[in-house]
């Protein structure tokens, strides 16, 4: 009996909307002006958000697929500590039994939770995530980007792969690159020139040893992604590697930036959007040495690609001022409003509430058939007691009944925009409005869930879902009834 | 089943109130003192007259000792009470509904509320610890909601909706500059209204509610011992309270045009009193006006006007002090000022100056003998509400 081929059985990423644009960098700093944009996360997302969001990309192409485990990667952990991927473990509705890891603090952090996975025993939900952050005028904030990818990771006796794993290696070594004290708000990185001189003989050592394994040769790859902490060293890299020209990858340096520990994800993402089947691809990631891992793309993937593909999330975005982009990461102290901070949730209340507050899982009522949000013991439409099934809401769109501008509340990005949102199928929420143009908002805009972080105080982050504007790119969000249906 | 109510079985002989305001050199002691020392004079009465106490407060102190040490009260029951911004007329209601039952002869209901020693701009309401689910709104952000619904509802556009917000917080400037006790007694250009820096949604500042310091109170006897304290009581026609299910922000078929607790409890208190035809049958209203869109929607909820045409009612000034129907010719909360805990008792303190001819420069002549106050806790589709209904005359 031949053993079970392993690879990946969906995946999913998430590019936050925002966009930081390079010239208003050098035009507020005096510095030379910089080309292209980087993307930014919002004032209310985290390292943790962002992987949730990628996360529910990946489970949407394949709700039927329970993960067994959950591997969370960042080198920008919003909690240390305590785990970060039961935050995602709970907004994805997994399952109790499944355990959920942090592989936090490194960037390599993040090739290693996708190669343990695919060499793991079970399938395992990989969610790569980062928030890079420089100080102003600083390369990192330049070039650096936010953002996250996912990848549900098993084998073929489960269902048919999108992408098989056939070989990987790695080459690691002992060296300073980029390193950053715990604390410190941004990385330092060693001599460039020296880098490159490291990393060169480890990168061709772990491709030579992944591609023999296969039994091909360079020319053989279709696509080609080289990624890492090193700049310089992932061009030679790319460019020495004996692929063929036409096998290059778009690092999508030009609109997002290198997004450090998810940048492999969301790179390999990018290419399993558009990958015919049957095509090579060669993943090579410099950081703290050379890992490569090799897939090839199968008939299955044109089925499981996700909602929103990289492409269409990077096209989507829109600008947001330097001024605000330092503020929402704290390096700009604004003055507040005259009114008091922010509540932390407290801790039992927040347990007892999981499936609703992680995973905005509502209720519907056994008597009268309503929907109710949140979900509640007694029914808002006839006032049954206890006959209430759990119903996640999470994917289902809604529609603004009224809203408003809160000028006065506490917020890093004024005014506070809320809406009264009525669900499809039944339900409404009043909730905050985020990636949204305040002034824009209108009675009757169709609106959608997503995961984020409401506030922080007393070091406690408050995790909530807010609605954000459905748009072009959001197709084929499935409605409720398609929840759970195998393709 | 049914809500009686104790029409004609109580009366008020005597009330108190503070000026509301920044009060720097009073805390709620003081203005407790000031207001129960008022009321007590009023009656002529003397504390060892008065059997039992209901404080309203809603966050200037926790049960009944915030009344019984400042006010010297010795070993009589003194009960703390807590309904949102109805605090006061809760106070009030349960203080009469003691004397009705007969349980005690004399009562006092008094509230009071010291908001401004918080330093923060706005209201700020504690809560429970929670789980993070709701959404922190601020007031005048939650009764924004109101705007664009019935803007849309009624097609209405902006422009015209501001204007008719932009009348009503005149209107109660207007008033509010003829009483002495007032927070802001000062009248104010319509355009300094309409160009105030915006707070939520259309409203801006000057759509807002003053928030400040003050208290009030009222003396309550039964009907038939009211003429040995006054020979002009002030009697109780009617008192309902409701607390709605609080589904708004969670059942489509809110609108966000209407306050449904209002409407219920408006129902019953007309019914206990005997009212068919409120804006024909009243001498004056005092609504709860915390923000200028709610004074408009309260206008339909509580039968002064049609549905749909209250907008238009305001403009051609029907609820003006020498309109039809004068609503809160005090000023309101909007010029007089909203100390939580005493707002309710305040509004009754106007039902007893204008019914008795009292209210000097703003004194209505329109020949009616029954005062309606309104009083609302909460936001639009999770609110409290309460009416009452007084007269100076035995039905």
């Amino acid at each position: 009996m031949l053993a079970a081929m392993k690879g990946i059985l969906s995946y999913g990423a998430y590019v936050p909307f925002h966009r930081l644009d390079r010239r208003e960098i050098g035009q507020a700093l005096g510095t030379p002006a910089g080309k292209g944009t980087r993307a930014v996360a919002s004032h209310d997302e985290d390292t943790t958000t962002l992987a949730i969001e990628a996360g529910r990309e990946a489970r949407r192409a394949r709700p039927d697929l329970a993960p067994e485990a959950l591997f969370f990667a960042t080198a920008s952990p919003a909690y240390q500590d305590k785990t970060n991927a039961t935050a995602v473990h709970a907004a994805l509705g997994l399952d109790g039994a499944a355990p959920a890891f942090d592989m936090t603090g490194a960037v390599r952090s993040g090739v290693g939770a996708l190669r343990a996975a695919l060499d793991g025993g079970r399938s395992t939900l990989v969610v790569l995530s980062d928030l890079r952050t420089g100080l102003p005028g600083s390369a990192d904030e330049r070039d650096g980007g936010d953002g996250a990818a996912a990848f549900l990771c098993g084998d073929d006796s489960t269902a048919p792969l999108v992408a098989e794993h056939v070989g990987s290696a790695s080459a690691t070594a002992e060296f300073l690159d980029r390193w950053r004290a715990p604390g410190a708000p941004t990385s330092r990185v060693w001599e460039e020139r020296f880098g490159e001189h490291a990393y060169l003989p480890l990168a061709e050592q772990a491709l030579t040893e992944a591609l023999k394994g296969t039994g091909l040769t360079p020319d053989a790859l279709d696509h080609l992604i080289v990624t890492g902490t090193h700049t310089r060293a992932v061009r030679r890299v790319a460019a020495a590697a004996g692929a063929r020209p036409e096998a290059a990858v778009d690092d999508l340096a030009a609109v997002v930036g290198n997004t450090g520990t998810a940048h492999p994800g969301l790179l390999l993402a990018s290419i399993l959007d558009r990958a015919d089947p049957g095509a090579l691809i060669a993943l090579v990631v410099l950081s703290d040495g050379a890992d490569v891992l090799l897939f090839r793309a199968t008939e299955a993937l044109a089925g499981v690609r996700p909602s929103k593909t990289v492409a269409a999330q990077v096209a989507a975005g829109a600008g947001v001022g330097y001024q605000t982009y330092l503020t929402w990461r704290g390096l700009l102290l604004r003055e507040p409003p005259r009114r008091p901070d922010p509540t932390p949730p407290a801790s039992p209340p927040a347990r007892r509430a999981e499936a609703w507050k992680f995973a905005f899982v509502a209720a519907r009522c056994g008597a009268c058939g309503n929907r109710n949000l949140p979900p509640t013991r007694v029914c808002r439409t006839c006032a049954a007691v206890d006959r209430m099934t759990p119903e996640p809401v999470a994917d289902v769109p809604a529609t603004v009944a009224t809203f408003t501008l809160d000028r006065l509340a506490y917020s890093l990005n004024p005014p506070v925009v809320v809406g009264v949102i009525d669900f499809d199928g039944g339900g409404r929420f009043q909730c905050e409005l985020t990636d949204v143009e305040p002034e824009a908002v209108r009675i009757g805009d169709r609106v959608e869930m997503t995961f984020r972080r409401i506030s922080t105080a007393n070091g406690i982050h408050n995790y909530f879902w807010k609605a954000r504007p459905r748009r072009p790119g959001a197709r084929g969000v499935p409605e409720p009834g398609a929840r759970g249906v195998p393709r | 089943m049914a809500s009686n109510g104790i029409r004609d079985q109580v009366a008020i002989v005597g009330m108190g109130c503070t000026p509301f305001g920044e009060h720097w050199d009073k805390g709620a002691d003081e203005l407790l003192v000031d207001a129960a020392g008022e009321a007590m004079a009023s009656a002529g009465v003397a504390p060892a007259d008065i059997d039992a106490y209901w404080l309203g407060t809603m966050a200037s102190g926790l049960s009944g000792l915030t009344a019984s040490r400042p006010l010297q009260i010795e070993y009589k029951p003194v009960t703390r009470v807590e309904n949102f911004c109805a605090t006061g007329s809760e106070a009030f209601r349960n203080a009469c509904y003691a004397v009705a039952a007969g349980a005690y002869d004399m009562a006092m209901a008094i509230g009071v509320e010291k908001l401004k020693d918080s330093g923060f701009s706005g209201l700020v309401v504690g809560g429970p610890a929670g789980d993070g689910t709701e959404v922190e709104l601020t007031a005048p952000a939650m009764f924004s909601l109101l705007a664009p619904a019935y803007a849309k509802k009624y097609g209405v556009d902006d422009a015209e909706l501001k204007d008719v917000m932009t009348r009503i917080a005149w209107k109660n400037h207007l008033n509010g500059a003829k009483n002495p006790r007032a927070q802001f007694r000062k009248e104010v250009p319509k355009e300094t209204i309409a160009c105030s820096p915006l707070v939520a949604g259309p409203l801006g500042i000057f759509d807002c509610s003053g928030v400040s310091d003050g208290s009030a109170a009222a003396i309550i006897v039964r009907a038939e011992d009211a003429h040995r304290y006054t020979d002009t009581p002030l009697y109780v026609k009617a008192l309902s309270f409701v607390a709605g299910p609080a589904r708004g922000a969670a059942d489509p078929s809110y609108d966000y045009t209407t306050f449904p607790e209002v409407v219920a409890s408006a129902e019953d208190a007309y019914r206990q009193a005997g009212i068919t035809n409120p804006r024909a049958e009243l001498a004056m209203a005092e609504v709860h006006d915390c923000f200028t869109p709610t004074e408009l929607v309260l206008m339909e909820d509580l039968g002064f006007a049609e549905r749909g045409f209250g907008w238009k009612e305001v403009l051609a000034g029907t609820f003006d002090l020498d309109g039809d129907l004068p609503v809160n010719p005090d000023g309101g909360l909007k010029s007089f000022g909203h100390p939580i805990g005493a707002s309710g008792l305040r509004m009754l303190l106007e039902a007893w100056l204008q019914l008795r001819g009292e209210a000097g420069e703003r004194q209505i002549h329109n020949g009616k003998k029954l005062a309606l106050t309104h009083n609302l806790g909460g936001a639009p589709g999770a609110c409290v509400s309460f009416v009452s209904i007084t007269g100076t005359e035995l039905s």
